[in-house]
């Protein structure tokens, strides 16, 4: 069961747009005040790669509910260049060391579950999943 | 567990409300230790932090509430660098755990059995400044009394310097333990490294024969550090040079070579750079007084003698090995 709502990210400020929605959800599910922030960190982080690298896409989140627990999941999608090797910025120290953020390796630790595909040319689909405790 | 660090934080924290004491910080620091130690992130502190004070005060002004939920925003991307750090620190080990096997792996493949040779007293000392070794030494012996030495270095250290260096090995591995002449095996090393190694890389290297039967020593370099030549008859010092290109420049280079007759008591020291290009505060270390090292123990057997030197010269650099030093020292009895 889930239930889906999304933001377009075109400009500087849908990165906010898409962080709000994901707070309003993630504290709608319960989550702590320190897990929100981390939520929404996450969010800023994918929005803020889409913006900067893809020009464009949406960030979408859902609310899912698996095996009694309660979670949020966010997408994020784009039709940019893609990612030609996803080794490289999954690792650590790779987009950190120019203060850039915390890079999708910080994505991967701030959330539960991390899986990206890309296609270089084509575009990025990242779903990250985080579960309520 | 999270119940038991609320706990304990409510509770050093209200010492420290009730008394401002320095007592009271240093057991707060002491705790944020253990917070380290357990993987508790900034945030979840600060996260305890607000929940003792609501504990603690029950009611307190809304913006107090505020601040602190900035303050969790504001320490996220503190945490994500701490974990970061603690997975790098992790890939460290685990690359230095790398490292010591490797460094085990060259120790087996570049050992050199030494040569028993009548009237020939030999000593060797080869220390790397980092883990993998860029110098080098191998010997060859046939029956008939004859041996060769090779003393190689790989210009640049650590592990493309040893990787270099297992060329070499193999290269004179291809001499099947038969000990040519220096200019003979200068020639086919060159032609190895030429081929088989990056164009940045070179190799320097000492070749030479020794001759049991008339005591002599044919030489030859490949753009080495000149070895040096004890006549123990006149108490003095002579650089045996030879010409020749540094190995891996040019296919067609060619090598000179000499011959010395050696006197009893007369001693051949062949090392690398890293013996002589030794630093102090005060410079370089001169040949001089490498000399004076070598003169004060000449007397020694031989192992003795290239021990008090590296132990001197290792001295005199506060312990610091700045390259891969080699030495070998033949002492003609």
């Amino acid at each position: 069961m889930s239930n889906q709502s999304s933001v377009e990210i075109l400009t500087e400020w849908d990165i906010v747009a898409a962080r709000q929605l994901g707070r309003n959800v993630a504290k709608e599910l319960g989550f702590g005040t320190v897990d929100q922030a981390r939520i929404t960190t996450a969010i800023s982080e994918l929005a803020r790669n889409i913006y900067l690298y893809a020009g464009q896409g949406r960030i979408e989140i859902q609310q899912l509910t698996e095996n009694g627990l309660k979670g949020i999941l966010i997408i994020a999608a784009d039709q940019g260049p893609g990612i030609p090797d996803i080794r490289k910025v999954m690792e650590d120290g790779f987009s950190t060391s120019g203060g850039l953020g915390a890079g999708l390796p910080g994505v991967k630790r701030l959330m539960d579950e991390f899986r990206i595909e890309t296609i270089p040319g084509e575009g990025t689909d990242i779903r990250a999943t985080k579960w309520l405790r | 567990m999270v119940q038991k660090i609320e706990n304990q934080y409510k509770e050093i924290l209200n010492q420290y409300m009730q008394r401002q004491s320095e007592q009271n910080l240093y057991v707060g620091q002491n705790f944020s230790r253990q917070l380290i130690s357990e993987n508790i992130s900034p945030e979840e502190v600060i996260s305890v932090h607000k929940a003792a004070m609501q504990e603690i005060y029950g009611e307190l002004p809304e913006f107090v509430w505020h601040s602190f939920d900035f303050l969790i925003e504001m320490m996220i991307n503190y945490g994500l660098a701490l974990q970061e750090r603690q997975s790098l620190l992790q890939r460290q080990e685990e690359l230095r755990v790398e490292m010591d096997l490797a460094a085990n792996v060259q120790e087996t493949l570049l050992k050199t059995p030494m040569p028993a040779l009548a009237g020939l007293d030999i000593g060797l000392l080869s220390i790397p400044a980092r883990k993998m070794n860029g110098d080098y030494i191998y010997f060859i012996s046939d029956s008939e009394g004859h041996a060769g030495i090779a003393v190689a270095d790989v210009i640049g250290k650590g592990l493309p310097a040893a990787l270099c260096m297992s060329m070499v090995k193999f290269g004179m591995d291809s001499l099947n333990n038969s000990p040519a002449d220096p200019k003979e095996v200068l020639g086919v090393i060159n032609r190895v490294v030429e081929k088989s190694i990056d164009d940045s890389m070179f190799v320097s290297m000492f070749y030479g024969k020794y001759d049991s039967n008339d005591s002599t020593l044919t030489y030859g370099s490949a753009g080495h550090e000149p070895a040096i030549l004890y006549r123990a008859k006149s108490n003095s010092f002579e650089e045996l040079y030879a010409k020749g290109l540094l190995l891996g420049v040019s296919p067609a280079a060619s090598y000179e070579q000499h011959t010395v007759q050696l006197e009893k008591d007369d001693l051949v020291i062949m090392m690398t750079d890293g013996v002589t290009e030794g630093r102090t505060d005060e410079g370089f270390i001169e040949r001089e007084v490498i000399f004076e090292l070598i003169d004060q123990k000449k007397d020694e057997p031989a192992q003795r003698i290239v021990q008090f030197v590296y132990d001197e010269l290792e001295r005199m650099q506060n312990a610091e090995l700045r390259d891969d030093f080699t030495l070998v020292i033949y002492k003609k009895v």
